[in-house]
């Protein structure tokens, strides 16, 4: 066993890349993966309190980087999934307590024993964004249907494309539908012909997401919430499943159009 | 300490820089290495760094510390090359490449490339994205998107097979012949040599569109073959 690491990044702040983290990291555990989440947002952690973790944190990430205690003992057990673990970022700390080889030997620690590893990128290109790169096998690049999110997730993919990062796909976070039909919003359609990379997700704008966010309970687990049946979605392409995305068959031509990118490249 | 700078040796690779250091102790070797690359860091700023250190043997820990300052200066040291079996080791442990193709002389010649002909293009096989910045001092062809919040700033045209949503300067040192071309066009800012496109003038033009300087304006016109042969 050794773990593919993917890490979600976005370039702009605020689009959901933690609780896209939170959500497919339960949803991958709850079939039954080992799973391991970093928060690499030394300094402004969040990712423990949307699992509903921030109670039981003793040990840090940069506690492990400085000898303070042993990987093991910085990996906090989720309540409901035995199989996920996360590690959380120091929150007196900053970016630069944690360099990039410090995150490829984390992750090698980890590898042997999971099946994956989600780090949650900071907002912005800088150092911490590269930490957060620095292991990925694979990256995701979530987005808004909004143009300045799009702008930055474009500047996002041109950076990994230097890097030389295998191709980053792409999740479209909290697509308004109604709004879409208004031409009041981006549809998906528009934001992949601007950013040309393949799709792995789209997540419908949903209340119950930041409701559950608050209580540390991510939606995948409940059963009935859309943007959860998404996120499970993409945990199960994740796992190299082939299904459709959602609402795929209301607008016309997007399915041929992600078929089409998919050939591209 | 000045001496050691000057004996670290710099040539340019196809993937990559590689520094030969003169030998020596290892922490002056080091700290001369970083003063060389602080004192020109726009130089070095992103670069792949290949290290051949001659026979000196290096310890883990030393290694994972100058990876790490170097990649707190934005270089990224990708492979280190030593006659010591064991600090061979040490770099495959640490996931570094212990073998670079040396340059052949060619190569490095192709470095300073001399003035660029009329007809030499660069050519991009890629979309260009937010936030890149392309200048030459020729003819660009782009075989991809531009993207909005990347630029071409080129002394001669743009040729753009793809969408052209980003800003471009063709003619940027005044040529008033160079031509801006493009399967879609929708720029965020548009100029040849000294002429600024009223962008709002495009609204969004479909199919293969040619701006270029015509009886003294600037002129969007479709781009045909027939007329395209004048640029």
């Amino acid at each position: 066993m050794t773990a593919q690491v993917i890490t979600l990044s976005s370039g702009k702040g605020g689009v959901g890349k933690t609780t896209a983290v939170a959500n497919i990291a339960v949803a991958l555990a709850a079939d039954g993966a080992k799973v391991v989440c970093i928060d690499g947002d030394i300094g402004l952690r969040n990712l423990d309190v949307v699992l509903g973790l921030e109670n039981r944190i003793v040990y840090d990430i940069v506690d492990v980087i400085e000898g303070r205690c042993k990987l093991r003992q910085a990996m906090i057990r989720d309540k409901h999934l035995a199989g996920l673990h996360l590690i959380p970022a120091a929150q007196t700390r900053d970016k630069t307590a944690v360099s990039p080889s410090d995150m490829v030997r984390i992750c090698n620690e980890l590898r042997p024993e999971h099946d994956y590893i989600l780090i949650d990128s900071p907002a912005g290109i800088e150092r911490g964004f590269r930490n957060a790169i620095a292991a990925a096998d694979r990256v995701f690049v979530v987005t808004n249907p909004e143009v300045s999110a799009v702008r930055d997730a474009d500047r996002v993919i041109g950076i990994l494309e230097a890097e030389e990062k295998r191709g980053p796909a792409l999740i479209i976070n909290r697509l308004n539908a109604a709004l879409v039909r208004q031409n009041d919003m981006l549809s998906a359609e528009d934001v992949l012909d601007l950013l040309g990379i393949p799709l792995i997700g789209i997540v419908p704008e949903d209340q119950t997401v930041i409701v559950s966010s608050n209580h540390g309970t991510p939606v995948a687990q409940d059963p009935r919430s859309r943007a959860g049946q998404a996120f499970r979605n993409i945990a199960k392409r994740v796992r190299g499943e082939e299904v459709p995305f959602m609402g795929a068959d209301k607008q016309g031509g997007l399915w041929d159009r992600l078929q089409k990118m998919r050939g591209r490249r | 300490m000045d001496d050691l700078i000057a004996a670290i040796r710099i040539k340019g690779m196809r993937d990559g820089l590689l520094v030969s250091l003169p030998g020596g102790a290892w922490d002056e070797q080091s700290a001369a290495l970083l003063a060389q690359i602080d004192s020109q860091q726009g130089f070095f700023r992103g670069a792949r760094l290949a290290l051949d250190v001659g026979s000196q043997v290096l310890k883990v820990n030393e290694m994972v510390e100058l990876r790490d300052v170097l990649s707190e200066r934005n270089v990224s040291l990708w492979a280190v090359i030593s006659e010591s079996p064991v600090t061979e080791q040490t770099a495959q442990l640490l996931g570094l490449a212990t073998r670079v193709s040396k340059p052949r002389p060619e190569e490095q010649q192709s470095l300073d490339a001399g003035p660029i002909a009329e007809d030499t293009a660069l050519y991009l096989n890629r979309t260009i994205r937010s936030g890149t910045r392309i200048e030459f001092p020729g003819t660009v062809v782009v075989l991809g998107d531009v993207n909005p919040g990347a630029e071409l700033v080129v002394q001669g045209s743009a040729i753009v097979w793809g969408r052209l949503r980003g800003a471009v300067h063709a003619g940027s040192t005044g040529d008033v012949e160079a031509v801006v071309c493009a399967l879609e066009i929708a720029p965020m800012r548009l100029q040849i040599a000294d002429q600024a496109l009223e962008t709002a003038a495009i609204d969004h033009e479909e199919g293969p569109t040619m701006v270029r300087i015509r009886d003294g304006g600037i002129k969007v016109e479709a781009w045909q073959s027939a007329g395209a042969g004048q640029a």
